[in-house]
């Protein structure tokens, strides 16, 4: 191999693990840490320019300025967390892509757990009511079934197990 | 095809049982007015995280060809004033200049602008053009300064009080209507 | 001319529907044969009617004519041929007609094939057929006029979004319309027996067939919108949770929720309620779906022009339909009886649960979707919410419905032995967990959702391998039989194996390349070579050709491993004159186990280009996946019971039979 391959190969084997990026070839540091947490940021962060996407994902000049300002943030030396609070700070909570967790938000978070549990609530009760053997059906006056015919049918529903 | 075992027997449905089966509608009727307001919405508009907070502190050299750049301490002069984010490589930008100049004719609130993003000389070239209302002119070749202020887009146009808190934040053209129905009136509230 | 013949035909379709939506219904309350029968001839003419109507908008765009308004927006002479017709749907008022000429196809099905119907029922379906009819045809005559003139005609039109002009979208819209429209029989069904006062077997046997073939057409279109976005886009991004992406993820979850819990119904005549409300609900949640991408109210990039005027029409028609037959829903459903008693643990069990897992999901993407919309309205702040508030709250869900489905199969009905079930499945057992400790011990514990993932997918296939093995008792019997009992087996066991299989691989696929799947972003120069995932890529040329439409810098990838050549790529960056967007179109090279996609950028002005390479795996499965589920729902769709339709009531009853309901 030239060694003009050699080193692209060498670039390359920071290859960020997961996602598809927009990012352009000039902007990438150094530093594959630093690039792969450049990577995780930029997919939290929405594109406020485009309809629906990150700044991971978009091609438009202020997904990159976002962008290139991720990475000096980071070369600067804050945490994650301190680079996306100085993202909300000057966009508000709407540039995160995942909400955050406040009073305004709580429907939202614990709604589908809440909801869930509701379910199981109803499920349960529901089929405690039809259940096979439960008092609602003896008043009902069907009649059990004898030892006999219980042996009969236990040996039909062995044969077949898609008896319906 | 007969029913496997016993029917339930049919027992009258008590109320609480009725109800519950009216819950999805119900809750389709919340959700048809949820939407139903949010028609008179706009999906896009992104409010500013900035109201109410000082003017985040920066210093712009200013546009080539103009004499005066802006800094934050322009804006705590102790006179409300009108920001103006703008660029030569923005239409609508065209589209609210008139009104921009006849309000510096009026004098009747200072006006400064911030070129975002354009390349030296392009800016002064537009203004030739188009006449230049602004006091003070902040040249932001790199949009910085703009992501400092929540600049998402051009247009963009923000109210600060005479201390240099930013008030109101205007998105997209200016119109008469936006003046005269919300800008002025809070300028007027703002006098001492 | 045809434009105005188009347009009368749609005036004359709107006045059949309305007749079609009003008189049946009367006719089966007061049980005027004469009056019900106006039913399928209602149909017939409709269909014929907006049938014409669609040729005719689709003979203006195929020979250009710009006066007419609707082919200026969209077209353009230079489009090739297979997007003329294809941009019949790619617009508004289109995909309007699109929708009118489906629903009145399924009612033109109904009317042919209905025939074991009974007439009240078939009546009443058709009617509500219709009045859906009447809200969509008034709703395209009033505001989204297709055939409304220009005058004076431009020379050319403004051509059709670049982004569309693609063969994968041109087939997209029709799949998912015929999986929207298709609910909307469910939905006539459930009402239909909600008037009537009866669900019963035979409505659920009838529900069925619909359900399955909207809802293998759904999957489908859903799947070629994600294949479409993975080869057009440039990243090999597969789903975004765009809200009209999720807006075509509801009615498929509702849908699925719809065919299982019909199964319950049909053969033990429980859940009769659970059924008529997601039956209604599928339905609602396609209309909602139009609303979505049509008024406004939420940003996509999926969003037809929007217009908040349209919007009004279309949340009035919602509160119509949905709110008026949930209403119905609530007053007549309490007075269903329903039949057989189960046992918690049970294959109606299992269903039940798959209903409440299939349910919670569905209502979760709406409530993510929705709910800056809502928020906004109650005066709090605007947030956003993407892909990670889907991907933490769907996971959960998602995890546990593939453990119970490769359970459910092996449950007997009304009472069944869990211990005895998961004996059964003991190989299923051991192989998600060996897989689950192979992919952490290769991948490291970072990758343990994955790996669980993984395992899941693993024990829903064995399972369904472990219930077809049981089912032709292979290894108790002879090889033989075993195969007389698989060519005996009923269409729907095959259908529902297939189905569930179908799901394992798909799963296996998304695991595996959102986990693993590795990329490189360089600037490269001809003769350049770039090393990824065990491959060489070398960017031998790059070219400047030309399309019928469109000017394109074309470059010419060499793919080679340990010295072997394995293929060459051909990517493009596109720039169409008429719109002056530009597209990439990725040069993909697909294999079993893995996809490698090549981007080719802007050039730097100094002779490099900037270039994206990726290695996805198993990409392919997702798509594999995808069709094996919907041959599944073909070959179920095929059954001989289907087709011989409901039962009637026997001549003479069985000795000790329960007389049968309906």
């Amino acid at each position: 191999m030239s060694a003009r391959a050699l080193l692209l190969a060498g670039l390359i084997g920071f290859a960020a693990a997961s996602g598809g990026h927009a990012f352009e070839t000039d902007e990438t540091l150094a530093d594959p840490a630093l690039e792969a947490r450049v990577a995780v940021i930029s997919e939290d962060l929405r594109c406020l320019v485009c309809q629906n996407q990150s700044i991971a994902d978009s091609n438009a000049d202020l997904a990159k300025d976002l962008r290139l300002l991720v990475r000096e943030r980071l070369v600067a030396g804050d945490t994650n967390d301190e680079v996306i609070a100085f993202m909300t700070a000057r966009y508000g909570d709407y540039v995160l892509l995942k909400p955050p967790v406040k009073p305004e938000t709580y429907v939202l978070w614990f709604g589908p757990p809440v909801l869930f549990a509701l379910g199981v609530l109803v499920v349960v009760l529901y089929v405690r009511r039809r259940r096979v053997g439960s008092p609602e059906v003896e008043d009902a006056g069907a009649v059990p079934l004898s030892d006999e015919e219980r042996a009969r049918l236990a040996r039909l529903l062995d044969e077949d197990p898609d008896s319906a | 095809m007969s029913e496997n075992g016993a029917e339930s027997p049919p027992a009258p449905p008590t109320r609480t049982r009725r109800f519950k089966f009216l819950i999805p509608a119900l809750v389709f009727l919340g959700l048809a007015t949820g939407l139903g307001l949010g028609l008179s919405k706009d999906p896009g508009v992104v409010p500013s995280a900035l109201i109410d907070k000082p003017v985040p502190e920066f210093a712009l050299e200013p546009v080539r060809g103009t004499e005066r750049g802006l800094a934050s301490e322009d804006l705590r002069a102790g006179a409300a004033s009108l920001v103006n984010v703008f660029a030569s490589w923005c239409g609508p930008c065209r589209a609210e200049h008139p009104l921009l100049m006849k309000l510096a004719e009026d004098g009747t609130v200072a006006l400064f602008g911030i070129n975002y993003k354009d390349r030296p000389g392009d800016a002064r070239t537009w203004l030739d053009q188009l006449g230049d209302p602004f006091e003070r002119i902040g040249a932001d070749l790199n949009g910085r300064v703009g992501i400092d202020w929540g600049v998402y887009g051009v247009p963009e146009t923000f109210l600060i009080d005479a201390t240099g808190r930013i008030r109101y934040k205007h998105v997209g053209v200016l119109t008469a209507r936006d003046l005269e129905e919300t800008i002025l009136p809070l300028l007027e509230s703002l006098r001492p | 001319m045809i434009a105005e013949i188009g347009h009368y035909a749609l005036i004359l379709a709107l006045a059949l529907a309305i007749v079609q939506g009003i008189v049946p219904l009367i006719g089966a309350q007061r049980n005027d044969a004469a009056w019900m029968a106006l039913a399928r001839p209602a149909v017939a003419a409709q269909f014929f009617f907006i049938s014409t109507a669609f040729a005719c908008l689709m003979y203006a765009f195929v020979v250009s004519d710009f006066s007419v308004s609707n082919v200026a927006n969209n077209s353009h002479s230079t489009k090739p041929l297979l997007y003329k017709f294809a941009g019949v749907w790619g617009n508004h008022e289109g995909s309007l007609v699109l929708w009118v000429w489906i629903l009145a196809f399924y009612g033109g099905l109904v009317a042919l094939f209905g025939g074991n119907l009974p007439p009240a029922l078939r009546a009443r379906v058709l009617s509500i057929q219709g009045l859906i009819g009447v809200g969509f045809l008034a709703f395209i005559l009033m505001t989204s006029n297709p055939f409304l003139r220009l005058d004076p005609a431009p020379f050319d039109g403004n051509d059709l979004n670049p982004l569309l002009q693609d063969p994968g979208l041109a087939f997209h819209p029709p799949l998912l319309y015929f999986g929207y429209v298709g609910f909307s029989m469910a939905f006539a069904f459930a009402v239909a027996g909600l008037i009537e006062g009866r669900i019963d077997a035979t409505w659920a046997r009838w529900v069925r067939p619909w359900t399955l073939l909207a809802w293998s057409s759904l999957t489908l279109g859903v799947a070629l919108g994600s294949w479409w976005a993975y080869y057009e886009l440039g990243w090999g991004g597969f789903w975004f949770w765009d809200p009209v992406e999720n807006a075509s993820f509801m009615p498929w979850l509702a849908g699925t929720a719809l065919l299982h819990s019909a199964i319950v119904c049909e053969k033990r005549g429980a859940l009769k309620s659970w059924t008529v409300l997601l039956a209604i609900i599928a339905f609602s949640l396609s209309l909602l779906g139009t609303f979505l991408v049509r008024s406004g109210v939420l940003t996509s990039v999926h969003a037809f022009a929007t217009d908040p005027a349209r919007g009004v029409f279309i949340l009035g028609f919602l509160v119509l339909v949905v709110g008026g037959s949930l209403t119905l829903y609530g007053v007549r459903a309490p007075n269903l009886r329903s039949g057989g008693l189960f046992a918690p643990i049970s294959r109606e069990g299992g269903l039940l649960l798959n209903n409440l897992l299939l349910s919670t999901a569905c209502v979760t993407v709406l409530l993510g979707t929705l709910y800056p919309v809502f928020l906004d309205v109650l005066g709090g702040s605007k947030v956003s919410v993407g892909p990670p508030y889907f991907e933490m709250t769907f996971i959960p869900l998602a995890l546990p419905l593939l453990i119970v489905t490769g359970i459910g199969p092996l449950l007997a009905w009304k009472r069944a032995d869990l211990a005895g079930a998961l004996y059964r499945l003991k190989f299923a057992a051991l192989g998600a967990l060996a897989v689950i400790i192979v992919v952490v011990a290769v991948h490291s514990f970072a990758d343990v959702m994955a790996a669980l993932g993984l395992g899941a997918a693993a024990w829903l296939f064995l399972g369904v391998v472990t219930e077809i093995a049981e089912r032709l008792k292979l290894f108790r019997l002879s090889l033989r039989d075993s195969l007389a009992r698989a060519i005996g087996l009923p269409r729907q066991a095959w259908g529902m194996s297939l189905a569930h299989a179908g799901v394992a691989v798909l799963v296996t696929g998304i695991v595996a390349t959102s986990t693993w799947r590795t990329e490189g972003i360089q600037n490269m120069r001809p003769g350049d070579t770039v090393a990824l995932a065990g491959y060489e890529f070398t960017l031998n040329e790059v070219n400047f050709v030309e399309g019928p439409n469109y000017v394109a810098q074309r470059a010419e990838f060499a793919v080679t491993t340990d010295g072997r050549a394995v293929t060459l790529l051909y990517p493009e960056r596109r720039r169409y004159q008429v719109t002056g967007q530009d597209t990439t179109e990725a040069g993909i090279h697909t294999t079993l186990l893995a996809d490698l996609y090549t981007v080719i950028g802007e050039p730097d002005g100094s002779g490099g280009y900037a270039t994206r390479i990726y290695h996805n795996p198993l990409v392919p499965w997702i798509w594999l996946g995808i069709l094996i589920m919907v041959t599944g729902g073909a070959v179920s769709l095929t059954d001989r019971r289907h087709r011989v339709g409901a039962p009637r009531r026997a001549r003479k009853p069985a000795p000790g039979a329960r007389p049968q309901e309906g």
